[in-house]
């Protein structure tokens, strides 16, 4: 079995390695996007205050200061999660209107003293709390979001259309009339796209952070990890679009169905944190958005595994449970 | 006698519209070349699936050696397929090791090339080959394992007359090595020089079954006669003659060719297009279907 697996694999790589246009494509578009939108997003900041208010009711016909124009608020319920945004310039300041009027702002932010001035002007009674903390580049937090893009179309696209290409010109029945069962068959699709992902993704990384100078603050082998689940629940959910399609464009469209959501609603070019909760509801599906909220938490935050254990785990399940799906849903042939 | 290496009994296979192949049976024995001639449509490429394990029969079934299909089926047979495409990017070489790493058992890569003649192709890449040069390599592909039942359907077709000649000098070679060969084919030239045994199908069934010798001997005289259908006057039509109208042509089988020949000159039938020769396969299934042969 292992040999037979094996070959598959071996001949599945070559045919990805020798295709060199699809290859260069692979390395140069997600390099070009992390440069091209560090220039073009990691200017002057835009004069958008944003203001994290605790307590899940905003009070604001008792404070004044909530009326301010100009001014995103922004309600939050994790105290100790927001006080960490205001450490990093994620949220100008934030407001505890129940506690008191305290409120916190980082010392180090200009825009956090333009928030400050307000808030004062409009509450003068109000109480501060000092945090302090660097700023996260756009590009910072842009690069993961990159990073998982690229993975997320190597992955569907790389396997949905190669089995589907494979079962239409016949060579999937021909590997059929051998001894190559299904699960060898789709074991050998899986690891092939997996390693192939991997070393992509970590050429990418190693390419990619020096020029941008970023430094990942937690395990880089976390970071291996989350990637390499994440890859396998994005390999196995293409898995299951192909399993048994024959047509090109119901593939092509299914395929662009999983994508566009997932690339406007996981995360990977802005932060959800204001959007309607159905919308954060919904990109929770996604196994995309958990890659990127466990890799972000990793490289951003230095999170251990305790912390992204609920993202690793989301991803296994997903993994799993598409493998299974697609291994009993796989045809060799058009019927 | 020996025992049938397969055994093909009351076959069927329908679709929703349409039943492919209709109660088909018959045996081959092992070490020769049996032939399912017929036109497209006819139910050829469905019976020798159902044979290979490719598709599933509606009722009856087919026996390996006494057992039902399964591994062991599967780990002795080859296959060429009528259509297959192989993996881009990859050489004759590296697609031959693929395919002979999926066997426990077979020919070495090196024999493999050698006896389909791929040595000077072996580093070339499998989407760069002539239409001959890939059947010779998915020929060698079949041949993977080693087996003892090669299945090969239509496996010319589309070949220039060169590249089909040199390919039946390989069955050939292939064949005088024991291995049982079942043919498919609407090319009848290629059943008669390869076939021990044939079976013509038509629309499902199987409509004669033998030897090819034997059958043309039990359905035509030893002589063909053609001529032009211009020169065939329509009182020559009431001579006592068995006719055929193939075409643009007349055929008339006779074992008395002096007395054929003088009844069509007093019937004054212009002889200058006249040719005479043995009867044929084509000419077999022209008998039996009493239609052309629908390639």
């Amino acid at each position: 079995m292992i040999k037979r697996l094996l070959a598959t694999w071996h001949a599945r790589n070559l045919e990805f390695v020798r295709d060199r246009s699809t290859l260069i494509f692979t390395l140069i578009v997600p390099i070009a996007l992390v440069v091209g939108m560090g220039i073009v997003f990691g200017g002057p900041e835009r004069p958008l205050f944003k203001v994290g208010v605790l307590t899940s009711q905003l009070a604001a016909e008792r404070d004044a200061f909530l009326h301010e124009r100009y001014v995103d608020f922004v309600p939050v319920n994790d105290r100790a999660d927001a006080i960490r945004k205001v450490g990093r310039h994620q949220l100008d300041l934030l407001l505890d209107p129940s506690g008191g009027d305290h409120y916190w702002v980082n010392t180090d932010s200009p825009k956090g003293y333009i928030a400050e001035k307000l808030l004062l002007a409009a509450d003068p009674g109000a109480q501060r709390e000092s945090v302090t903390g660097a700023a996260i580049r756009y590009v910072d937090w842009l690069f993961p979001g990159v990073l998982g893009m690229n993975m997320m179309f190597s992955c569907l696209f790389g396997v949905g259309y190669v089995v589907l290409r494979y079962r239409k010109s016949g060579f999937l029945k021909r590997l059929y009339a051998t001894p190559l069962t299904s699960f060898e068959f789709l074991s050998a699709q899986v690891l092939s796209r997996l390693s192939l992902v991997m070393l992509v993704t970590v050429i990418l990384y190693c390419g990619v952070a020096p020029i941008i100078h970023f430094h990942t603050a937690g395990s880089v082998l976390l970071l291996f990890c989350i990637a390499l689940v994440g890859a396998l629940s994005l390999i196995a959910l293409g898995l299951t679009i192909a399993a048994s399609v024959s047509s090109e464009e119901l593939v092509g469209g299914v395929l662009n169905l999983m994508t566009w959501p997932m690339m406007l609603l996981s995360g990977i070019w802005y932060s959800l944190e204001g959007s309607p909760h159905w919308v954060r509801l919904l990109s929770q599906v996604f196994p995309l958005t958990h890659v990127l909220n466990a890799a972000r938490a990793v490289m951003i935050d230095g999170a251990g595994i305790v912390q992204v254990a609920p993202d690793l785990a989301y991803l296994v399940i997903t993994a799993l449970a598409f493998l299974a799906f697609g291994a009993w849903s796989f045809h060799w042939r058009l019927e | 006698m020996n025992e049938p290496i397969l055994d093909v009994r009351a076959l069927v296979k329908r679709y929703a519209t349409v039943t492919a192949v209709d109660g088909v049976s018959f045996a081959v024995n092992p070490g020769i070349c049996f032939g399912l001639l017929g036109p497209n449509g006819a139910g050829k490429t469905t019976t020798i699936e159902i044979m290979e394990g490719i598709l599933s029969a509606t009722s009856g079934e087919v026996r390996y050696r006494g057992e039902p299909l399964g591994r062991r089926s599967r780990e002795e047979s080859g296959i060429l397929f009528q259509r297959t495409a192989l993996q881009d990017f990859l050489t004759v070489r590296q697609s031959l090791t693929l395919f002979r790493n999926l066997y426990a058992r077979g020919h070495s890569v090196d024999e493999l090339i050698k006896l389909c003649e791929l040595e000077k192709l072996q580093n070339r890449d499998t989407r760069k080959l002539s239409g001959g040069q890939q059947q010779r390599l998915l020929l060698a592909i079949a041949l993977a394992n080693d087996p003892a039942v090669l299945f090969l359907d239509e496996p010319t077709t589309g070949l220039d007359p060169q590249a089909r000649r040199n390919f039946w000098d390989l069955v050939q070679s292939i064949k005088s090595s024991g291995k049982t060969i079942l043919l498919t084919t609407h090319y009848m030239e290629e059943a008669e020089l390869l076939c021990d045994e044939i079976a013509i199908m038509d629309r499902g069934r199987i409509i004669a079954q033998g030897r090819p010798r034997e059958l043309l001997r039990q359905h035509f005289a030893e002589i063909l006669l053609e001529l032009p259908r211009q020169d065939f006057p329509a009182q020559a039509r009431a001579l006592p003659l068995r006719l055929f109208e193939a075409g643009d042509r007349i055929e008339i089988t006779t074992d008395d060719l002096d007395g054929t020949l003088r009844a069509l000159m007093d019937a004054r039938v212009r002889l200058t297009q006249l040719r005479i020769r043995p009867p044929n396969l084509e000419d077999l299934f022209l008998e039996l279907t009493g239609s052309e042969l629908r390639a």
